[in-house]
């Protein structure tokens, strides 16, 4: 069992909803990102998600392209975010790690340079965000033929033909994209969102992350109700922002802001 | 020469590289316009703009003192720098809002560099009534005032992005975001064969009145078809509208031109399929200007039209293929055709066209006087006044 299928299977049987922070690796600058990383760990991140920068992030929000603009300000490369998550695992071998970003990097390093490096650095999933399954054979079997979960997202306008093509593709759990717009969009609508999950939870068993639009613990804690993990990003990234300028705080207001979530989480 | 397959795919390149919230804004495009581009109530409608609203057809222009100037072969040119708008762009822009308003969709939105395919955009959506959004990189705004006025005159908002090199790439990231929230009420018009599948057929096919109008007219008026053609390559639209109905005549050398701006040893050009590498952006893969990292790079061209990092999926195909030529023209070469056409012709031709012309005069050196190029004039000047006159030091 991978250890995102893991995890996952854990959380179930004490009843909890995972946690999955998402931060973009090098942001504001590549040295605090591995101790980053801890600190979310440390205030109750069951899973990582990392994000790759990238020149153009289409399907991102003003917040996390400028996130990967202050990375990239950096050069924080591919290879330099794998770095990150092998001096990651020196100290934690438990929580999973998912890369996320866009094709183009993958695509340059090679997809099966890609899958042993991320592997053997330490990842579990990967999603490739503007890798549809269609268009995904090539990737999928690199990374399965290394053990990695490819992860996939599914939105508010997939039909059922598209779900079910979803859940052959993916493996680890589904990431639903909770509305129509960008990372960071407002207007998340609750009863939507859980009657979306319910048609995919018709075609898969796998486990349902929600992600785009939470931004608070209240947020979190009714979307722990209905998901098997909640997904929180530009709210995070938005507070590296505020202290881009004062590294040292950033850990400390991670931790105050997921520590907010998973309190208002576990008490439901 | 059937392609794309039904995914959308030129060989290994084009396809459907975006993020799953719009799969199924993309199969709902896909599927509008396979239906109507075989409705002939739809085709009647587009012919008719084409013919009143546009002015096609464009017509060709044997231009005898420049060819004599030069020596060698007779340079023809496509002059669509005749069209309404000034350029090839509206001939996309009409087909795809025609598609738009039979799809139901009520609000438009574009991407634009230069200008062109925006006032090309705003220019149609005024006509048929529909809101209408323009996304330029804050840059272009700045370096193209007169357009953004013209779009505003039109009823167009521009909005400026100042994301990313704030570019045209960065117009199109943003363009994209704002389809994705948007996508029930809004039709998304790309102005080059670029970008996910269908659109780089899609826009293939309403381009490619130029190269049918091309080879009729080139038979009527000189008897044969041409021995060569020539057009400019940014994202390649007027080059794909050109090439495409020659592409099965063997004997007719095709070359598109891309933009070495400062020369492409330096870095400092546009020019993905002369000196890039395949990758993935914006939908689709193909030629990109990228670093090692798979970061894409700033582009650089005189011409704001020719300054995308990236190329329509079809050309890097036709490159691989062997089918098309792909070569570079450098700014200072650009600029001295530009002078050249408007002095001995007086056409004053677009700096993204003069890179086109400036290629078919040293194609046409080498050939004999009873050999023919055509040259695709996609736009005219006007918009380059201020560019060029900066250029010289003139303050206007």
């Amino acid at each position: 069992m991978s250890r995102i299928s893991a995890c996952f299977a854990d959380l179930k049987a004490q009843n909890r909803t995972a946690l999955l922070p998402f931060i973009t690796a090098g942001d504001p600058q590549p040295g605090i990102t591995v101790g980053l990383m801890h600190d979310l760990v440390a205030a109750g991140a069951d899973i990582i998600e990392l994000g790759v920068p990238f020149s153009d992030p289409m399907a991102d929000g003003p917040v996390i392209q400028r996130a990967s603009e202050r990375a990239l300000a950096h050069h924080t490369s591919l290879h330099d975010v794998l770095g990150m998550v092998k001096a990651f695992r020196e100290q934690d071998d438990a929580t999973p790690v998912i890369l996320m970003g866009y094709l183009n990097p993958v695509e340059v390093m090679g997809y099966e340079a890609f899958a042993r490096k991320a592997a053997g650095a330490g990842v579990d999933g990967v999603l490739t965000v503007d890798v549809p399954p269609e268009e995904s054979h090539d990737l999928n079997q690199a990374l399965r033929s290394h053990a990695l979960d490819a992860i996939y997202l599914a939105a508010p306008t997939s039909h059922r033909h598209r779900l079910e093509m979803i859940a052959d593709a993916a493996s680890g759990f589904i990431y639903y994209v909770s509305l129509k717009g960008v990372t960071g969009s407002a207007n998340l609508v609750l009863d939507d969102v859980a009657a979306k999950l319910q048609e995919i939870r018709e075609v898969t068993d796998m486990p349902l992350g929600v992600g785009f639009g939470i931004k608070d613990a209240e947020m979190a804690a009714a979307m722990s109700k209905i998901a098997d993990a909640v997904v929180v990003g530009s709210a995070l990234v938005s507070r590296i922002e505020a202290n881009a300028s004062k590294p040292d705080k950033i850990g400390a207001e991670l931790k105050q802001l997921l520590q907010e979530m998973r309190t208002a989480m576990d008490a439901v | 020469m059937n392609m794309p397959d039904e995914h959308g795919h030129f060989g290994p390149y084009g396809g459907v590289f975006v993020a799953e919230t719009l799969m199924e804004a993309l199969q709902e495009l896909r599927e509008a316009y396979e239906k109507y581009l075989a409705d002939p109530d739809f085709l009647t409608e587009l012919d008719a703009d084409m013919q009143h609203y546009v002015g096609r057809p464009s017509p060709i222009y044997h231009a005898q003192r420049l060819s004599r100037e030069n020596g060698g072969a007779q340079i023809y040119l496509k002059r669509e720098d005749l069209n309404h708008t000034g350029a090839h762009k509206v001939n996309n822009t009409i087909g795809q809002a025609l598609l738009a308003k039979r799809m139901g969709k009520t609000r438009i939105i574009a991407e634009t560099g230069a200008g062109q395919h925006g006032v090309a955009t705003a220019t149609v959506a005024a006509r048929l009534g529909l809101e209408c959004v323009v996304y330029m990189g804050e840059v272009d705004v700045a370096r193209q005032e007169a357009n953004v006025y013209r779009m505003r005159l039109l009823g167009a908002e521009v909005r400026s992005v100042s994301s990313g090199s704030k570019t045209l790439k960065d117009a199109l990231n943003e363009a994209m975001r704002d389809w994705v929230a948007t996508v029930d009420d809004t039709f998304y018009i790309i102005g080059t064969v670029a970008g996910p599948h269908p659109y780089p057929a899609m826009v293939r096919d309403f381009q490619t009145i130029i190269g049918r109008e091309a080879r009729q007219q080139m038979q009527e008026m000189t008897g044969s078809l041409p021995d060569a053609l020539v057009a400019c390559v940014g994202g390649g639209s007027n080059a794909i509208g050109l090439f495409h109905p020659f592409l099965e005549d063997k004997d007719v050398a095709i070359y598109g031109v891309e933009a070495a701006g400062d020369g492409l040893d330096t870095g400092h050009h546009a020019a993905p399929l002369c000196a890039g590498a395949p990758g993935v952006l914006h939908g689709n893969r193909t030629y990109l200007m990228e670093d090692r990292d798979g970061q894409i790079i700033e582009t650089h061209s005189i011409s704001a039209g020719l300054d995308y990092p990236g190329v329509g999926p079809e050309h890097a195909w036709l490159k691989d293929i062997g089918r098309a030529n792909y070569v570079a023209i450098d700014d200072q070469e650009a600029l001295d055709a530009f002078h050249l056409l408007t002095v001995t012709e007086g056409i004053i031709p677009a700096l993204e066209s003069s890179h086109a012309v400036a290629y078919a005069l040293k194609l046409a050196a080498g050939m004999k006087p009873d050999q023919k190029v055509l040259v695709n004039l996609s736009g005219r000047g006007d918009k380059d006044m201020h560019t060029v006159a900066a250029i010289e030091g003139i303050e206007l």
